[in-house]
């Protein structure tokens, strides 16, 4: 993550060798207050999640005394919280793999290829994901059991999919209509095929819509709760997010409040390691579509 | 849908529009079991799952695993739903809906009873095969729906009022009877104690509201359903079980947080030490009296029956049911199992782990028992008086209605006798026949 | 998941040349791209739409055989009665206050978000030391997973909690509770989760705008500001778009922030689908639940349309608006 690779806007500001203006220090509180913004919620989650359940009311800012109680808790044994991270990495993963896949086909059709009924097929992927989601629950658990996926991944797999593609397939168009034909064109005077063109091409100038859009899939898939709760009750299939509502508290009473904070800081923290690693992979893209 | 399309568990609350069910639910619904007052055996042998939300301490499983080893050939599974009740009804209904065979043995909220039995999503059941009368008679009549049986009460549950025993002794101060004696203890005791408001239950606008309103209508003489399934509630009694609440909430005795309180909430607030009289589960005896630091009031409160208008008041019942799914197959083994865990010994030993209210009568009554649970001896008052929610099969809806006219009562949007009247002419819609 | 984009996905092979025969060739290459992605949207959107559909004209028998206690089976067409009665009666007025909490919502989150995300882009485009923290640390909320995220929402906003504890208020507020605070509470949670989304769209558009344009605005001493308006902001125009589209999409069917944060029955932010909810799942009446999902179906079909017409013609249009330089 080094500065050298893009130039961004506004850099004078801060580039040494001008005159500071007197605002130099504007852009930094104003990178403070988001930050500060976007942690503090998360870091009262941590912080909830490091009491002893007995202390979960408390509001002091820093936990005393610190617990790890409510970690072992979401690990003990007969939850099965690691078998279900794993089951949620399939899932995603795989939703996001496909996703990627087929949205790129379709999206290179939309953006690249000529053809009638262009804006109808653009009409129908959006209106899919105009539907509320939770009316599409009992009609899908009614075809899923009549046939047999009840109780398999697919079946937590394909509606994650249908609900990620809209997006996906109108975030790549827009992407790939941003690419100059030239480009393609001179490939292509280079002797390549038009797949070859668009891999070798237009692929990597799109890297960073490519990257987002699989960041996007995968933290949805990841998250999707309704569905899985649903169409499995194997606990060996279950992912965390269904597996984290059923930490229970002693009573019936008493929510696992502290249980589900860890369990919310456990499921966020792979994620914003991925963010981390996809974020540097946009910046590579960048460079690669800067040699061209 | 990437983000708030995609239901979570809130969501978990989520859940569907069950679409396209409803019609193949209860397009058939002829074939389930008899209609007559003899159910039709239930038979068939083997593998059966049961399916609850709650584990606590993981005893369930345990339990479950004693009675696999006795029964190799008529294997439990337990399916685990998710820990909020709303989330677990509609998980249950989706199964019934969708005539799903998945489920065996179903842990019923009491009040789903009605809705499930009505809807034939449960079997009736053989009282003559099950040991009722060893048990609670007020937890039984919450397993009956007309005069049939269709579920075996497990758990049980009832009200409490918790209260400051060190301020209310100092004061000279006799735990009291009826809402005019709490009141004037407060007024005796809240100027020597301040930050301590006098009165809370649970009044966000949730189950809870129905449970506090049913109770204070109940503890006033009135009822909101009667038992002939008629709403009653826009009568004098029930304005008076209103108005404590109301009144409570305009002259401060109870705090307007106390609006937000769902049972976490409130538990908080008292072991804060910032409630005198706190009415409350059961469940909040063993965590207030942590000495963990956790607890400012341990060691420090009591508990007695709830009060009412003329003299003790009247608790709801709270607590779960066995029931089968009228779509499962091996009844018979689903019969078995109920039996064997509604049986003295593991009740008892679910007790003992878990402080689960049990259903078994005598329990309340052993000394061993009593002296690990102090406050066994008032719960089992508490369940003997208890009033059950109305046992309607649009319960839903019901509570619904009950908790707007009780929340817009509280939050002073509208007045008591409006409220109420409303609130009988929906109830009225509601229950038609 | 890195390795997707080593692994590209490549077009068929015999995939004609462009030139010739250009419409039928391309129309073949085109409906084989497609399909993929319309078959999954049917095999899980379509089927449940219809029945949706089918289900808003009927309702079904409720009446209680007072013998036995038993429902009565059955469904009844009812015409547009579903439909009817989001104008008349106790369920209109409810019906009608979701509406109006919906388009609030809408509005007034997404503008926030708007102009919340487009600043984050702008500082995760930035060059300093501690980027990838700073980039990592934006999109956290919106990695949370929504649900515990409501969680946390209700324990932050309840009587007892850190806000009221920061604010220090005399009373505290009450932001569960049903009024105009239970309100701000949605907002500011809805803003909070998603204004990364947006944020991370814009932050990828950004990317690709190439820094010669930037050294010509600079060389001509346009000022920052002068910069954003006319090179920045086009530029990202259609990756904004796009986010701001699917945010509108998703916040009109907002449902697990009012849920979980606020609870149902609050009038103050039931939304459509909060309502739709209760009606088909706590009540089972799924004909006028079914209705809602249709109406809302129409309502946000008619916002898009309007948004995509009025500012993202080029979105959606033909390829005469070629973008880059």
């Amino acid at each position: 993550m080094t500065t050298t690779l893009d130039a961004p806007p506004r850099a004078a500001a801060a580039t040494l060798g001008k005159g500071r203006p007197w605002y130099w220090w504007a852009p930094y509180a104003g990178i403070g207050a988001i930050v500060l913004y976007c942690l503090s919620p998360f870091y009262w989650m941590l912080v909830s999640s490091l009491r002893r359940s007995n202390d979960i009311f408390s509001d002091a800012p820093v936990p005393s005394p610190f617990s790890v109680e409510n970690y072992s808790a979401a690990f003990s044994e007969d939850n099965g919280f690691l078998r279900a991270l794993l089951n949620s990495f399939l899932v995603a993963g795989i939703t996001t793999v496909l996703v990627l896949l087929i949205g790129t086909l379709t999206a290179y059709a939309l953006a690249r290829l000529d053809f009638r009924f262009k804006n109808l097929v653009l009409g129908i992927v959006m209106v899919t994901s105009m539907f509320p989601t939770i009316s599409l629950l009992v009609p899908l658990l009614e075809l899923f059991s009549s046939i047999g996926w009840i109780n398999t991944y697919q079946a937590m797999i394909v509606p994650s999919m249908s609900f990620a593609l809209p997006l996906a397939v109108w975030n790549l168009t827009a992407f790939f209509r941003q690419m100059p034909t030239e480009l393609e064109e001179a490939a292509q005077i280079d002797g390549c095929t038009p797949a070859q063109a668009f891999r070798k091409v237009i692929l990597p100038l799109a890297a960073p819509g490519v990257f987002t859009t699989a960041i996007i899939t995968f933290i949805a898939a990841w998250n999707e709760f309704i569905i899985a709760l649903s169409v499995v009750n194997e606990k060996s299939l279950k992912t965390a997010p269904v597996i984290s509502s059923q930490f229970t508290g002693t009573t019936d009473f008493d929510a696992p409040f502290g249980t589900q904070m860890a369990a919310g800081v456990i499921v966020t923290i792979p994620l914003v390691i991925l963010v981390l690693l996809f974020q540097r992979r946009i910046v590579a893209g960048l460079t690669a579509g800067g040699v061209k | 849908m990437v983000t708030q399309g995609r239901v979570a568990r809130g969501a978990a609350l989520a859940a569907a529009l069950v679409l396209g069910v409803s019609a193949c639910g209860s397009s058939d619904s002829g074939s389930s079991p008899s209609s007559g007052s003899t159910p039709a055996a239930l038979e068939g042998v083997g593998p059966i799952t049961l399916v609850t939300g709650k584990d606590f301490s993981g005893n369930l499983q345990n339990q479950v695993d004693t009675w696999n080893q006795q029964h190799p050939d008529q294997i439990v599974k337990v399916i685990e739903l998710p820990e909020d009740a709303d989330a677990q009804r509609q998980q249950m209904v989706q199964n019934a809906t969708t005539k799903s065979d998945a489920y065996t043995v179903l842990n019923l909220d009491v009040i789903w009873t009605a809705e499930f039995a009505a809807n034939q999503w449960v079997t009736q059941l053989p009282e003559s095969e099950l040991p009722l009368d060893k048990l609670l008679p007020a937890t039984v009549e919450t397993g009956k729906y007309f005069n049939k049986l269709y579920a075996v009460p497990t758990t049980s549950d009832g009200g409490l009022l918790y209260y400051r025993k060190d301020l209310l002794d100092a004061a000279g101060v006799k735990p009291p009877t009826t809402w005019a004696e709490m009141k004037a203890a407060c007024d005796k005791v809240l100027p020597t104690a301040p930050g301590t408001s006098c009165y809370a239950g649970q009044f966000e606008k949730y189950e809870g509201l129905t449970v506090n309103f049913s109770e204070a209508v109940n503890s006033a003489g009135g009822v909101v359903v009667g038992d002939d399934g008629k709403p009653n509630v826009n009568t004098p009694e029930a304005k008076k079980g209103l108005d404590f609440l109301v009144e409570g909430i305009k002259s401060g005795q109870i705090s307007q947080k106390a609006r937000t309180f769902k049972e976490e909430e409130g538990r908080r607030a008292f072991q804060a030490g910032e409630l005198l009289f706190q009415r409350q589960w059961p469940y909040q005896y063993a965590k207030a009296n942590a000495t963990d630091g956790s607890s400012q009031v341990a060691g420090k409160f009591a508990v007695a029956p709830l009060p009412g208008l003329d003299g003790p008041g009247a608790s709801t019942l709270g607590g779960h049911n066995y029931a089968i799914s009228s779509f499962a197959k091996n009844k018979k083994t689903a019969l078995d199992f109920i039996k064997y865990s509604i049986d003295e010994k593991q009740q008892r030993d679910n007790l003992e782990k878990t402080s689960q209210a049990p259903t078994w009568a005598s329990l309340y009554d052993e000394q061993a028992l009593i002296a690990q649970f102090p406050y066994l001896t008032e719960l089992k008052k508490s369940i003997e008086a208890a009033k059950k929610r109305p046992a309607v099969v649009k319960y839903q809806e019901v509570s619904s209605a009950i908790q707007q006219a009780a929340y817009d009562a509280m939050g002073g949007t509208t007045t008591s006798e409006d409220a109420l009247k409303k609130l009988q002419s929906k109830l009225e819609e509601l229950t038609k026949q | 998941m890195a390795t997707t984009v080593d692994a590209p996905p490549t077009p068929p092979p015999p995939a004609p040349p462009v030139k010739q025969d250009r419409r039928a060739g391309t129309g073949r290459l085109a409906a084989l791209l497609v399909s993929p992605t319309m078959l999954v949207l049917a095999l899980v959107v379509a089927y449940p739409i219809l029945a949706a559909f089918r289900l808003s004209f009927y309702r079904d028998n409720d009446g209680i055989d007072p013998e036995t206690g038993l429902v009565q089976s059955g469904e009844t067409f009812v015409g547009l009665d579903n439909f009817t009665d989001m104008f008349s009666g106790d369920a209109g007025e409810r019906f009608r206050n979701a509406l109006m909490n919906t388009t609030t919502f809408t509005v007034v989150a997404v503008s926030i978000e708007v102009v919340l995300g487009v600043l984050m882009a702008l500082v995760m485009h930035r060059a300093f030391k501690g980027r990838a923290l700073v980039r990592a640390a934006i999109l956290v909320p919106w990695a949370v997973p929504t649900a515990i995220a409501g969680l946390l929402w209700r324990w932050i906003f309840q009587a007892d909690g850190v806000v009221n504890k920061i604010l220090d208020l005399d009373e505290p507020v009450l932001w569960t509770t049903d009024g105009i605070q239970a309100w701000f509470a949605v907002i500011i949670a809805d803003t909070w989760k998603t204004a990364p989304f947006i944020g991370l769209l814009v932050l990828a558009g950004l990317q690709v705008i190439s820094n010669e344009v930037y050294e010509a605005a600079k060389l001509d001493g346009a000022s920052p500001w002068k910069t954003f308006w006319s090179i920045t902001l086009p530029l990202v125009k259609p990756t904004l778009l796009v986010a701001v589209l699917f945010r509108i999409l998703d916040t009109l069917r907002l449902f697990d922030l009012p849920f979980t944060l606020i609870g149902p029955g609050k009038d103050a932010t039931d939304t459509i689908t909060v309502i739709a909810y209760e009606e088909a799942v706590k009540f089972g009446k799924y004909g006028p639940a079914s209705a809602y999902s249709i109406f809302l179906f129409a309502y946000v079909a008619v916002v898009a349309f309007v948004f995509v017409k009025l500012l993202g013609a080029d979105v959606l249009g033909t390829r005469d608006g070629k973008k880059g330089r």
